[in-house]
């Protein structure tokens, strides 16, 4: 399920640097668990970066992400206070988002 | 007023019928839920067939695109890629491992202020190229670069 999600921002030169950490098994459906079992395909396909609400990044992700998934997005234009939310679907239809101002 | 309320109920009628199917096993989750996701691309199991389906059959190469990415990996399983593209007008960037099951490792589209950037991190099952396509002004840009991988990253 969906765990803890973190993001920070901070701006320089106008452009805002937004790193994202996401908790997410990232199964590739390849992998065989402790029980023999192959462990189902379970991965986070969209990712959404929103800023002051208006989405500025839109991603579709495969099960090739590594697991607990690490971002790093550019908004230009951003400033100081700008609010700044990250979202994540995967492929069972849960779902996770935070938000975080710029520094 | 009326279409309002029309449109709530056609709406609330089609969430029904695919909470139906999905009860009765037609549909898999992927396809309920991510209405964008380019099922076909990251389906593909060839980097040929990935990026015919993401329409980039023709890409020139670019070195505007920038990427950063380890020339040796030791664990596949985490392999950091950074990419920049400089190519002026720059909407989309697509990163495929060419070596990989499903080659297709993510696609990002860039609006109102995003820059084409992005780092992630990605798993490796071996060596492979890395190619990353960027779109700009409906032409289609690419550029490689390959990532030995000492351990492979797709089991687990």
């Amino acid at each position: 399920m969906a765990g803890a999600m973190k993001a920070r921002a901070s701006v320089k030169d106008g452009v805002a640097e937004i790193r994202v950490l996401m908790n997410h098994p990232m199964e590739t459906g390849q992998r065989k668990g402790s029980d023999g079992k192959m462990v189902p395909l379970h991965f986070i396909q969209n990712v959404t970066v929103k800023l002051n609400g208006k989405t500025v990044v839109e991603g579709q992700i495969s099960q090739a992400v590594s697991r607990n998934p690490v971002f790093s997005f550019r908004i230009k234009g951003a400033n100081r206070g700008d609010k700044i939310e990250v979202s994540w679907l995967d492929n069972n239809g849960d779902t996770n988002k935070t938000e975080t101002a710029v520094a | 007023m009326d279409g309002v309320r029309r449109e709530v109920m056609t709406r609330a009628g089609a969430a029904g019928t695919v909470a139906a199917a999905l009860a009765a096993g037609l549909l898999k989750p992927e396809q309920v839920f991510a209405a964008n996701w380019n099922k076909d691309a990251f389906h593909s199991k060839s980097a040929v067939d990935a990026l015919a389906r993401i329409g980039a059959t023709n890409a020139a190469d670019s070195k505007e695109i920038v990427i950063e990415a380890p020339e040796i990996a030791e664990n596949g399983a985490v392999v950091p890629i950074e990419i920049t593209s400089n190519v002026p007008g720059t909407k989309s960037i697509a990163v495929v491992i060419e070596k990989n099951p499903f080659p297709l490792a993510g696609q990002f589209d860039f609006m109102d202020g995003g820059v084409p950037f992005v780092k992630l991190n990605v798993k490796m099952g071996e060596t492979s190229i890395v190619r990353v396509i960027a779109e700009a002004g409906g032409k289609y840009y690419a550029a490689t670069k390959e990532v030995k991988v000492t351990i492979g990253g797709c089991g687990g």
